[in-house]
Formats: structure tokens, sequence, C-alpha cells
């Protein structure tokens, strides 16, 4: 990025003398903060192009750092989906995993973020206070008792061992969103609703909920992202290769032998598990954004 | 806070009965949307929270009964765990790892992001597209993103090749500890600078066109305005990424693995304890974790006055 803008302001100032005068004064700022989005593009990018292009080296090029792979092969991607991995199953059981986290998720946020946003009740700051410590709680001191617990559930290896402690962090986040998003939304419309014969909860079916479905969207991502990111939780309740979550089983993978780790075909599979997220965040970054900064700066 | 309590509902001086039934009917539709919230998180929550708590005085002991030959487990309580915590050679080891990380990630976090958030503050072509590539890290899960470091920083890796060094980055040691830094660094610092730069946004410009006509250098503007500006959502931004670190499990169990005294954080020290069935150890570091976490969250807030509540109750002006 940072190469291509001193071609370009040289070639609009040789067509436009008045614009190349503005641009003189201006081109030390400019020039330096184009540099810096340069360096920051960069920086982000970096190590993402360094999974990419390590994961389409031939398993043979494996140690060669040149910077891109020639030739690319993707034998590494055939490894990573080999039987032996289970890769394919353990991206099912993300999916599944994450995406009931997610609907449940939701479903419970939903109105719970809808009663904080509109009506006026005691002990709205207790429950909001309760809320934002849960997500502060610090995960390996949720697992450790409800491992035993499952143990003694004989939930070990199930989804729902998965899902249901995901839910202590994707709540609160789900919550907190929500509740942001339902305050923006103007209050004369469940009045108006009312006014027409509504009830509370139809006006709230029927005209608050279609309303809001851009900020249930990007909760579902938000919420989504974090549940497919887990990873505490899956490594501990799940022993079983057939019920692991695709992060667990990519940093089991082994190579030939036991001690060489099969850097290549890790790196390929990381690629598949971050790819939907990466295409997420490309289509979605502005409500993602919207979503991460949601009520702290309003 | 104060929005909360001028929010509250005030008692009528004059209760006007419809008014007081539609205020009890609020009452009721409120709980019964709240309730599946407050259920949840009592369970997955507050639940193990407290089972830990008891978890982690448990002392279980195995002996053989003489009668039957058969082995019996005891279960009694003491302090045996909290001891097992507390002393052995190298107990302060994990809370100088986890509070390093905390205290030297977030602090370099916060320099990167802000310097981040102020080159993309004015508008240019191609925002979206750099708003997207600063997501990227964010979005790689923490555990694939442990395997690329882990990958750079192989002895034959990019990393050695760029510094022209021969670094064996995962053996024990400083450098251990670095790498799980930059690793941290990289994934966050990125979202931090989305978090400001969402501040920076609201700051009217013309307080920036007074302080030049006032004759401010860039540099006192900065000091003056935008810092103080932005404090609120930079204030909550370090306290959960402080947090957030605190707990950290991930990333050095992936990066550099399990066992390794350079980067063994207390949520990596009870993960050991509980697959190795030791709950009681494990509940006992899971539980001193929590009351870290939660005295560093009291004391940030105490100090720096960061305002979580009023974020979600606060009225939109």
């Amino acid at each position: 990025m940072s190469t291509t803008t001193p071609a370009e302001a040289g070639v609009h100032g040789a067509a436009d003398p008045v614009r190349a005068a503005r641009r003189r004064r201006w081109s030390g700022s400019a020039l330096a903060r184009r540099a810096g989005i340069g360096v920051i593009v960069l920086y982000c990018l970096a190590p993402f192009f360094w999974m990419v292009v390590s994961s389409l080296r031939r398993p043979t090029d494996q140690f060669s750092n040149a910077p891109l792979p020639a030739p690319i092969s993707f034998d590494n991607y055939a490894a990573a989906f080999d039987a032996r991995n289970g890769f394919a199953r353990a991206l099912a059981n993300s999916l599944v995993v994450a995406g009931t986290t997610t609907v449940i998720t939701l479903i419970v946020a939903i109105s719970a973020g809808y009663a904080l946003a509109r009506l006026q009740f005691r002990g709205k700051t207790l429950i909001l206070t309760l809320v934002i410590a849960a997500s502060m709680f610090p995960p390996i001191t949720l697992v450790v008792p409800l491992l035993e617990l499952f143990t003694d559930a004989g939930w070990i290896n199930t989804y729902q061992a998965m899902i249901v402690p995901s839910m202590s962090f994707a709540l609160p986040l789900a919550v907190w969103n929500l509740t942001a998003f339902f305050r923006q939304m103007p209050a004369e419309l469940e009045k108006a609703a009312q006014v027409d014969g509504c009830t509370p909860a139809q006006a709230f079916r029927k005209v608050v909920l279609p309303l809001a479905a851009p900020g249930v969207f990007t909760t579902a991502i938000l919420v989504f992202i974090c549940a497919w990111n887990e990873f505490l939780i899956a490594v501990s309740v799940v022993n079983d290769r057939g019920m692991m979550t695709a992060n667990v089983i990519v940093s089991l993978f082994t190579g030939q032998y036991k001690y060489d780790q099969p850097f290549g075909t890790q790196m390929a599979a990381g690629v598949v598990v971050t790819l939907p997220l990466v295409l997420a965040v490309l289509f979605f970054q502005r409500r993602i954004v919207d979503g991460l900064t949601a009520g702290g700066l309003k | 806070m104060t929005a909360l309590t001028s929010a509250a509902p005030q008692p009528d001086a004059a209760p006007r009965p419809a008014r007081t039934l539609r205020r009890a009917g609020t009452g009721r539709l409120a709980a019964a949307l709240l309730s599946p919230t407050l259920l949840v998180l009592g369970l997955v929550a507050a639940y193990p929270v407290l089972a830990a708590f008891r978890l982690s005085f448990q002392v279980s002991s195995e002996s053989i009964d003489p009668q039957t030959g058969f082995k019996v487990t005891t279960t009694s309580y003491g302090l045996d765990n909290y001891a097992a915590v507390f002393t052995g050679e190298r107990f302060l080891r994990p809370w100088w790892n986890t509070t390093s990380f905390a205290l030297v990630s977030v602090a370099i976090e916060v320099l990167i992001g802000v310097a981040m958030a102020l080159v993309m503050h004015r508008a240019f072509r191609g925002r979206g597209l750099v708003r997207a590539a600063i997501l990227v890290p964010w979005a790689i899960p923490t555990a694939i993103s442990g395997l690329l470091w882990k990958w750079i920083f192989n002895s034959q890796g990019v990393a050695n090749e760029l510094l022209g060094a021969k670094v064996l980055w995962s053996s024990e040691g400083f450098q251990a500890w670095l790498s799980v830094v930059i690793a941290d660094t990289w994934k966050t610092a990125p979202f931090i600078g989305l978090l400001v730069l969402a501040g920076l946004q609201i700051i009217p410009g013309e307080l920036y066109e007074a302080a030049r006509v006032d004759g401010a250098s860039p540099w006192r503007a900065f000091w003056r305005i935008t810092l103080p500006l932005v404090r609120p959502a930079l204030v909550v931004a370090v306290l959960f990424r402080l947090l957030d670190v605190l707990r950290m499990f991930d990333l050095p169990y992936v990066l550099v693995g399990p066992r390794k005294h350079s980067v063994e954080t207390l949520s990596m020290i009870a993960f050991q304890e509980m697959t190795n069935l030791r709950f009681g150890t494990a509940a006992a570091y899971a539980t001193v974790l929590f009351l870290y976490i939660a005295a560093v969250s009291f004391a940030f807030v105490k100090l720096f006055g960061a305002d979580l509540i009023g974020r979600g109750t606060g009225r939109p002006e």
C-alpha cells in the first residue's frame, strides 16, 4: 500500500497544478499517514499471510522461508482432512457447538436485553452488575467444578457439556449488546403499538423484534465467533477424538513420528478453521465494529 | 449510575390506581423476561464459583480398609489444598507469570492500539478494507493463532530467519515468555485500536479547531483534548483486557506448551491439577485466581473510575 502511494501522488500532481500545490503542502503528513496505515495492515495481516503461505507449500518444502510457495500445493489440505485426523468431524462438532450456543444464547438474551433496555423496575443495576460480573469470571474457575459435575452426570464427551458452560461468556456478551441495541430504538414504537391496542408482549413480538433484526444479527455474529474460538472448556470436558472441536483437534495433530509437529498440515487446518471467520469479518466488518463498541461509547 | 437513579421509578406522591397497576404488570413482565438469563447465569457462573470454593477445602485421602482390603477414599475439609498453592519451591512463579503477562501485554497493546487509532482517525479511501484487516487477528481463534506463532517461532521458522539468529523460543526462559507477549499483543492491539477509534470519532472537530486557533500544538491537543475524552472508553477496554490476560490459558498452552515454568499461568496450573484428577488443588488454584481477578477489577474501578454499569443503564442523550 505504502509503495504505490508516492507514484499515485506524482500522477495527480502532473495533471493538475493547483492540486499539486495543495498536495505538496499536505504530502508530508498525508504520506506519513498512508505509510502508517500500510504498517497497520502489514502488522495485522503478515502472520495470517504466513499461515496461508505455509499451508500452500509442499510438505517437503515445510521449512522453506520463501515469501511465496513455489510450487503451490494442496497436499497439506489433503493431509489435514486425512481420515486419521478426524478433522471433518471436528469441524462439524464445532459447528454444532457454536451454532447451538448462539441460538440458545440469543433466545435467552433477547428477552433480558429488552427488559433491561425498556422496562423500569427495581434491581436493574444489580442485575446488570451480575451479568457483567459473570463475564469476568475466569473460565477455569467454572470448569473445575463443572467437570466433576459432568463426570457424575455422564456428560463427558457430549455436546451439552461444551454448550452449557459456553453460555457463561456468551450470555453476558449477548445481553450487553442487545440491551445497548434495544435502547437505541425509539420508545415511540411500542407506545404507538400499545395505543393501537397491542399488549406489551404483542408490541414486542410484532413491532420491536422485526425491527431489531440487525442488532440480533450483529450479536449472533459476535457470539458465534466467541463460541467458535472457545478452547479451555472443549479441551476439558471431551477426551474422545470423535467429539472434539476443530480448535482442539488441530492442536493435537501428530506427524509421522510422535514428536515431529506437522506444521504445514496444522497451518492448512488453521486456515480452514479461520476462513469462515475471516469471511464474516470481511462482509460484516461494520456491524462487528458497531457491536464491539456498543454501549461503551454511546 | 446517576442516570440510573434518576431513571428509577419515583415513589408516587399521589398514587393513581391505574399507574400502580401498570407498574406491577411491568415488574412481573421484567421478572418473566429476565428469569431465563438469571437461571442460566446461576447455573453456569454462580453455582460453579461456589462449588469451586467448597471443593477447594475438600481433602480426599485414600487408604486401604484393613478388614476388606479394598481402597477407600475418605473426604475431609481443611486447608491442605491452599497450603499446596502457597508453598513449594516455585509457588510464586505462576503468580509472576500471570501478573507480568497482564501488565506488559496490556501496556504494549494500549500504546500500539492508541497509535493505530490516531493513524486511522482521519477519513481515507479503503477504510472498510483496513477495518476488516484489523479484525483478522481478533477473529483467528486463539488456539489457532497459538499454533501459528509456534510455527513462526520454530527454531527453523521465519522469526529466526528475519532476526538472523538462532533463538530457541519454545525452550524455558525469557524468550518463551516474550513469544507469548508478542502473540497476545498481535491479537489484541488492533482490537484496542478499534475501541479507541470509536471513542475518537465522537470527539467534536470544533474542539481541535478551537485549540488550533488558541495556538495549541498537536501534541498538546492530544494530551489535553484527545486523551481525556477517550479516557472512559480506554479505561473500560483496559480493564477487560487485564481480566482477559489474567485468566489466559490457550495461548501459552498451545504456543509454548503445558508444564513450562516460564509461561505457566494460574489457569494452566489449575488445568494441570484438574487433568491429574486433583480436583481439590485445582479448585484452590481456580478460587485464588477468581479472588485475584475480583480484587484487580475492584481496585481498577476504584482507582480509575471505570464506569461499567453506567454504560448499561445510561440513557442515550
